[in-house]
């Protein structure tokens, strides 16, 4: 089977005032439809560039992504984002700011009732039926979060892109949001790159974990196979082997192969200087 | 049996009537009406003392009771003028009818009354001249203001020029706002006055800059994550204005504009004094040079009159921001 997604030596440089700098190379990675595959690594090392990439947010120097076919030059839907601050248009209700996508993705082919029900459909699937003429402000950060992947479902993209989707939430609140997630992939089958640099979340939700290497230069280390059974349930795993070797893995690798000895302050003003690129 | 509910903030002086207060409801009502109506009083008092010690050539500088009383009268003048210029239009009215019986063929001609405006309509006009510059500064400065803050090259292109006139004060613009109208506004049957459009351009020209420099501040300042949502949903340039850049802006673009009304407010009546536009400014200026001993009293009507207009102007848009902002904590007092 032809992989729906492929990264080929995708590479990435910044233009910093102190000369070039390497933050990706020589990044390969073949992802297959419905597969769920975490990016997982220190902060700093890359990750969020990788997904800006695939997004088609930032356009790598180097090598370049393939998504069903077509080279991946600018963002759109097909690549639905869900950002880690929600993300949502603060004065639309959660209503209004998932029918916004949908009227821009769906305009020519749904009806005015059509679009209706598939908005409340995407946001029943996350379960927010219940507070969906709300705005942003009135509603808790994993409720956001919530209507933030609806509104990312609801364009039916080909991959959804989760840049640390759960990084700003409470353990529990992250909880619930993970059995919904495995629950909606479970039930649609979408292909999902997260971001995340929590290692049980990783276990947990993905098919398959890329660990990335310290920058700069920074590329992807090991790849792992997790290999337990689908539907997966966080108390059983407790102590299921399979799911402790994993962790077991992962840990090894960002804490024994890949530790990270000290901040590096030309990494970090080329980063800023790529995310200031307006100013 | 009759229950009221009051609004809250009346709760204390009903607790005040019926004997029961908190110490709440004190501290409230302390904050209300206690220490305003406290400070006027000893502001009037210093003022009567200070009046008292002023002598000028046109007389004793007046103290409130003097003021107080040159209301009245100007509100008498206003009524008298209105009655006169009934009494015109009326007997405009018998003459007209009583010619058209003898000549029945005849054009009748309507005249309008040619008093001398009154207080009242010096309001009147200094309104409408400052809500048509504002309005007209608005038109302007808010498309200006999303194209600069949308374009670093705007931006570079005009932020030096902005920079230069938005200090310059209204006066120095009247001269030349003055010549320009005279020389381009050439009309035999002129829609508007001259002065009307010289004083509405001169506040047109100083009232633009804060609604320009904070349109263009708010349009800069949509976060990165709405610009990447827009680019993740492909709007075109137009949706991207309407539903994400303006909306973004909105609580910054009524800051502008607030402050914009404000300064629109005090340019007008410093340029109809100037020029001897119609209005309130004209109003003081005559004033002063009719000299008459109750000039200052009538005078210092206007000031407190056109402080309190200003002040209501501010609360109108204080009103409109509430209602049309979605983000209440930017609202503020």
């Amino acid at each position: 089977m032809k992989a729906l997604l492929e990264l080929s030596n995708v590479g990435m440089k910044f233009d910093t005032p102190k000369g070039q700098f390497e933050a990706l190379k020589d990044v390969n990675l073949k992802i297959d439809s419905g597969e769920f595959v975490s990016l997982i690594g220190h902060s700093g090392c890359g990750k969020s560039t990788v997904l800006n990439i695939v997004a088609g947010l930032l356009q790598a120097t180097d090598g370049g992504v393939i998504l069903d076919k077509h080279e991946v030059t600018e963002p759109g839907p097909e690549r639905a984002v869900v950002f880690q601050n929600h993300s949502l248009l603060p004065w639309l209700t959660a209503f209004e700011n998932v029918e916004l996508a949908v009227k821009q993705v769906f305009r020519k082919t749904k009806s005015k009732a059509e679009i209706r029900d598939w908005v409340e459909h995407n946001l029943e699937l996350v379960h927010m039926a219940h507070a969906m003429h709300k705005k942003p402000d009135e509603i808790s950060g994993g409720m956001k979060q919530r209507v933030g992947i609806a509104r990312a479902l609801a364009m039916q993209p080909q991959v959804l892109l989760m840049d640390e989707p759960f990084g700003a939430l409470d353990a529990l609140t992250r909880a619930h949001l993970q059995d919904s997630l495995m629950e909606i992939h479970a039930q649609l089958g979408t292909t999902v790159i997260m971001i995340t640099h929590d290692v049980d979340e990783a276990v947990l939700l993905s098919d398959r974990i890329v660990m990335m290497t310290n920058g700069p230069s920074a590329t992807i280390g090991e790849i792992l196979e997790v290999t337990v059974p689908r539907p997966r349930d966080r108390l059983a795993l407790a102590d299921d082997p399979t799911f402790v070797r994993c962790r077991q893995r992962v840990l090894q690798f960002l804490y024994e192969k890949q530790r990270k000895v000290e901040p590096l302050p030309r990494r970090n003003s080329a980063k800023a200087e790529a995310n200031r690129k307006r100013a | 049996m009759v229950t009221l509910t009051f609004p809250t903030w009346m709760e204390p002086y009903r607790a005040l009537v019926t004997g029961k207060m908190t110490g709440e409801q004190w501290q409230t009502l302390l904050r209300q009406l206690i220490w305003p109506v406290l400070g006027m009083a000893v502001f009037l008092l210093l003022w009567q003392l200070a009046a008292q010690r002023i002598d000028t050539s046109l007389g004793q500088f007046p103290g409130p009771a003097d003021v107080w009383e040159q209301a009245g009268t100007l509100v008498d003048e206003h009524q008298a003028t209105r009655a006169k210029e009934e009494a015109f239009h009326e007997r405009q009215e018998k003459y007209i009818a009583s010619r058209l019986e003898q000549q029945p063929e005849w054009e009748p001609v309507y005249r309008d009354y040619t008093g001398a405006p009154t207080f009242f309509d010096q309001i009147g006009t200094s309104l409408i001249t400052v809500m048509s510059g504002f309005l007209l500064a608005s038109v302007i400065a808010i498309p200006l203001g999303i194209f600069i803050g949308l374009s670093n090259t705007a931006h570079a292109a005009m932020n030096p020029l902005i920079q230069l006139f938005k200090p310059v004060s209204p006066l120095a613009w009247l001269p030349l706002v003055t010549m320009v109208v005279s020389a381009v506004y050439v009309s035999d049957d002129p829609l508007v006055a001259k002065s009307f459009l010289t004083s509405m351009f001169t506040v047109t020209l100083c009232c633009l800059w804060p609604t320009l420099m904070n349109t263009a501040v708010g349009v800069t300042s949509v976060s990165q994550d709405l610009t990447n949502v827009s680019k993740v949903l492909r709007l075109n340039a137009l949706s991207h204005v309407g539903k994400i850049v303006l909306p973004s802006a909105l609580p910054m673009m009524f800051t502008g504009l607030r402050l914009s009304l404000g300064i629109a407010w005090m340019v007008l009546i410093a340029a109809e004094m100037l020029a001897q536009n119609p209005g309130l400014g004209k109003f003081v200026w005559d004033e002063f040079q009719n000299g008459s001993s109750q000039s200052l009293g009538r005078i210092m009507v206007a000031v407190i009159v056109i402080g309190l207009i200003g002040f209501l102007l501010d609360r109108l848009m204080l009103m409109l921001q509430r209602a049309l902002v979605w983000d209440k904590s930017s609202v503020q007092r």
